[in-house]
């Protein structure tokens, strides 16, 4: 018999972990509710809700069952688990020397070549959640302000701010120019950060961009690297889709900008790079930072004891990314299938009467309901978005939920289904325009 | 130049401690029996290797488990893509119920409450966000693990006091030492928010006896502070006193407990032999500690693969069942064997029957009663016996000359080597040496063990331990004889 006895008002838990800063109580995440209780199934389920919240590449897996069908040296343990031992042990946080080369190669060739990256200033996290998290603790105190263009990935208000304390100052981007980062509007956010008395540390970009689905154009890499160095804070380029480019010479990353400066002004900047997206494996946890500067790869290496990546999984991708034959083709046959999706939706799209951002990488498309707002409001854009949730049985990512400064934009995924859910998921939005265009015409 | 934060800039990522410096000596020049032998070898580094065989085995008779082979490739992309952070379900059973078998299954763990962390590393700093803001305390008994300092004070902010325990009493934790240290902290006006203890004890290599769990529990239920459990080495007991959890203790009849300041802290790490997989485990009894941590473990979340992998082996139950018999019986047979060896040239060692390691008493080796001369000593080892152990005072120990030193890390032949190496050290200091005192019966008593010496003759190898050798006998043996 266990003693009932009467509990005393519970004891009081941290403030970061009474806060709300975890950020779930956003729309981002109830849309994801509406899905888990009434799941899109093309044989069970024909009436759910289709997911096209989530930005996961589901396009490209045949070519990776494939290689490891072809490849057992991936896994040593069906001839006798020779390295089974040694690689259970290895919890060193400088990484297996085989996968940080593999993932050094991988960058490389994602890049075109046209830049060379150490294997030495990789430094392994649990996923680029852990790796934005683990450069915000380097970069910035407690109170301390980053800037962060908008429209931006939700997550981000929980990775750089929640145990952090660290701040979001938005650098606001509108559709008057396709969403791009100015210079003035650099300069608003720093001043906007100032007047609130926060000290701003570094600007976070994300190129390719999500939820945009465009890449950042080299002058504007430049305008920002410059607005760094003139306020001398740090650049996180976070180029997680940096592998999902619809066509090699579009996307331009941080790392070429730097080359042609002949690395003048590096010590300011770093890179987040991830296997999520590219690669498809979000589960596998594979995050990395690569910095420029010295004291940051040596303190991100000693924090990523925190959040380290398997060494099980270290070793599978090692393998994988070694193979030159294996990544060049996966790299382009994945950009090929994403174009054609990409294509696939926003001619879908435009049928139906929706215009697009023009997009050229990501797994999603940049969607423009304005006109289809009651009132151009968030309000407004929520109310449409809790039909196209509830009716139309669509999840997709409410702008607002990306701290979008103009309502009615909407994140929509194409990548993480088969094409033919794809064209249910059009069939419905074509069916909604119909209707509204009927309505609208009988009023 | 631009500049880093100061949680970067500082020194809270706990290298420049003593227990790191033995390291580098070892990665400098690292013990090889045929490249190396004039090497260094670590005995610092508190690893499992003893159990790989049987795993191995179990591996080559599971190729499902991996999702790289052709019976498992099926797997390959509905694993790759599960991200969600309450873990997959599988692996959460697996885990559970693994916890419950160490315990002898006289609890149950319900795999809703395991929330995965990166590696218990991660789950120590995770636990540390959830229940304390920065500047807040918890208390923590000394000697203990060295990464401490590290886990839960670097990015968090949060103190760690320590509640000093002494060897006179085999450094038991007491109801006074608590409340000395409680008011300590009181009086530097700081806010208690939590005990940390470490059950079975790294460094210690014992286990907490019922009393003084239930007294820790009476205390934190007293002081309305959180008890945090990290119960790592919970499968490493190879000995009696048998292993008793806090998990067990909550569920006695005369222990009143508020379970809202309860939790556990795991890994694989230690019992499996997994440190390279980061499987780390937060469990705790309060609802929203779980919800909270949850969310927190996206921050350091287990690869798939890897619960996959774990959830398979964990669920095989006869694998289970015998692997922590076997686990238990290799530990058994390592430790006696070397605590055996060394009582033989007179190193006594605190009576212990857990972990993957031993805590030895050097003291009469000290120049002085100091932690100077501890170093001293260390540094001898280091560079002159070429052993990395580790210093007490690296894990906060109160009373210099106490060293840890790892034995589940190397093979037979390495032991051997390290134990022949301490031998010589200790006969050629034979003069420096201050007879041992018959009062101490901690240290003498696993060699007086008449039951303990036969086992002993079972491993005897000829030419390395005879007891017929004729190098001189030491005090102890002299005692005996």
């Amino acid at each position: 018999m266990v003693i009932e006895i009467e509990k005393p008002s519970s004891v009081r838990l941290s403030k970061v972990a009474i806060s709300k800063t975890h950020g779930e109580d956003s729309p981002y995440f109830a849309g994801w509710k509406a899905y888990d209780e009434n799941p899109y199934d093309e044989v069970h389920n024909q009436s759910g809700v289709i997911q096209m919240g989530l930005a996961e590449n589901q396009v490209s897996f045949d070519l990776l069952e494939k290689y490891l069908e072809e490849h057992h040296e991936a896994s040593s343990w069906g001839k006798g688990a020779p390295g089974f031992r040694e690689n259970a042990l290895f919890q060193d946080y400088h990484g297996l020397k085989s996968f940080r080369q593999a993932m050094a190669n991988f960058m490389e060739q994602i890049r075109g070549g046209k830049v060379k990256f150490d294997p030495d200033r990789i430094v392994l996290t649990a996923g680029a959640t852990a790796a934005n998290e683990l450069l915000t603790f380097i970069l910035a105190d407690p109170g301390d302000a980053l800037l962060v263009p908008t429209p931006y990935y939700p997550g981000f208000d929980r990775d750089l701010r929640w145990r952090t304390g660290v701040k979001i100052v938005p650098i606001h981007c509108n559709s008057s120019n396709n969403f791009q980062i100015t210079p003035q509007a650099l300069e608003a956010a720093y001043q906007s950060a100032e007047s609130m008395d926060l000290k701003v540390r570094g600007i976070l970009i994300t190129n390719p961009s999500n939820p945009l689905g465009s890449a950042i154009q080299s002058s504007i890499l430049n305008d920002i690297l410059d607005f760094a160095v003139h306020k001398n804070i740090h650049l996180v380029s976070d180029e997680i889709y940096s592998g999902s480019t619809f066509s090699p010479s579009e996307f331009v990353s941080i790392a070429e900008i730097l080359r042609n400066r002949n690395y003048k002004d590096a010590e300011r900047v770093h890179i987040v790079y991830s296997l999520s997206k590219d690669l498809g494996l979000p589960g596998f946890r594979v995050g990395t930072i690569y910095s420029y500067n010295d004291d940051v790869v040596t303190t991100a290496r000693r924090m990523s004891s925190f959040t380290l990546i398997s060494s099980q999984t270290q070793h599978l991708l090692a393998c994988m990314l070694s193979n030159h034959e294996f990544t060049q083709n996966y790299i382009k046959t994945n950009r090929e299938r994403l174009n054609k999706r990409y294509d696939m939706i926003i001619q879908g799209l435009k049928k139906a009467g929706i215009e697009c951002l023009k997009g050229n990488a990501g797994l999603f498309c940049w969607m423009n309901l304005s006109p289809l707002l009651n009132e151009p409001t968030r309000q407004g854009e929520l109310e449409l978005w809790n039909i196209i949730l509830n009716q139309v049985k669509l999840n997709i990512s409410p702008g607002s939920s990306c701290h979008c400064s103009e309502p009615g934009w909407f994140r929509v995924c194409f990548a993480n289904m088969s094409e033919q859910t794809l064209r249910v998921a059009l069939q419905r939005i074509h069916k909604f325009m119909e209707q509204r265009k009927v309505c609208s015409v009988n009023r | 130049m631009v500049a880093m934060s100061k949680i970067a800039t500082g020194n809270g990522h706990g290298e420049n401690s003593t227990y790191f410096d033995g390291w580098k000596a070892y990665e400098t020049n690292p013990f090889h029996p045929t490249e190396r032998p004039e090497g260094v070898i670590q005995m610092g580094l508190a690893e499992n290797q003893l159990c790989f065989n049987l795993i191995k085995n179990w591996l080559i008779k599971h190729p499902e488990a991996s999702l790289c082979t052709p019976q498992g490739v099926n797997k390959f992309k509905e694993t790759a893509l599960f991200q969600d952070y309450h873990g997959m379900p599988e692996f959460r059973q697996a885990v559970a119920k693994f916890m419950g078998k160490v315990r002898g299954d006289r609890v149950k763990f319900d795999p809703d409450r395991i929330v995965m962390s990166g590696g218990a590393t991660g789950a120590h700093e995770m636990v540390a966000f959830c229940l304390a803001d920065p500047g807040e305390a918890f208390l923590v008994p000394t000697p203990y693990y060295p990464g401490f300092d590290r886990d839960l004070k670097w990015r968090t902010g949060v103190e760690l006091v320590p509640v000093n325990c002494e060897s006179c009493n085999n450094f038991k934790i007491t109801r006074n030492a608590l409340e000395a240290a409680y008011v300590k902290v009181q009086e530097a006006n700081l806010r208690v928010k939590g005990l940390l203890i470490t059950n079975p004890s790294n460094p210690l290599g014992t286990v907490l006896d019922r009393d003084t769990l239930k007294s820790m529990v009476r205390f934190i239920n007293d002081k309305n502070i959180h008890l945090i459990g990290d119960e790592i080495y919970a499968s490493t007991v190879f000995m009696e006193p048998e292993f008793v959890s806090i998990s067990e203790i909550i569920e006695e009849e005369d222990v009143e407990c508020n379970r809202d300041l309860i939790h556990i802290v795991y890994s694989l790490s230690k019992d499996m032999g997994f440190p390279g997989f980061r499987v780390g485990i937060v469990y705790s009894y309060n609802d929203s500690v779980v919800s909270c941590a949850r969310k927190m473990s996206s921050f350091g979340l287990v690869s798939s693969q890897t619960q996959h992998l774990i959830a398979s082996m964990l669920s095989d139950d006869e694998f289970v069942d015998n692997f922590i018999t076997e686990s238990k019986e290799l530990l058994f047979n390592r430790h006696k064997y070397f605590t055996w060896s060394l009582s033989q040239v007179g190193i006594g060692c605190l009576k212990g029957n857990a972990g993957l390691f031993i805590w030895m008493d050097l003291r009469k080796l000290l120049k002085e009663e100091t932690f100077a001369a501890e170093m001293e000593l260390w540094r001898v080892i280091t560079n002159e016996v070429k052993l990395n152990v580790s210093p007490g005072s690296s894990f906060h120990c109160q009373e210099p000359g106490w060293f840890r030193v790892c034995f589940a890390n190397m093979d037979d032949y390495t032991m051997k080597v390290a134990l022949l190496r301490i031998r010589t050290f200790m006969l050629k200091n034979n003069e420096a040496m201050v007879p041992l005192k018959l009062c101490r019966p901690s240290s003498l008593k696993l060699s007086l063990s008449r039951s303990l010496s036969r086992r002993m003759d079972d491993f005897m190898s000829p030419g390395i331990m005879s007891p017929h050798s004729p190098l001189p006998q030491s005090p102890l043996v002299r005692a005996r004889t």
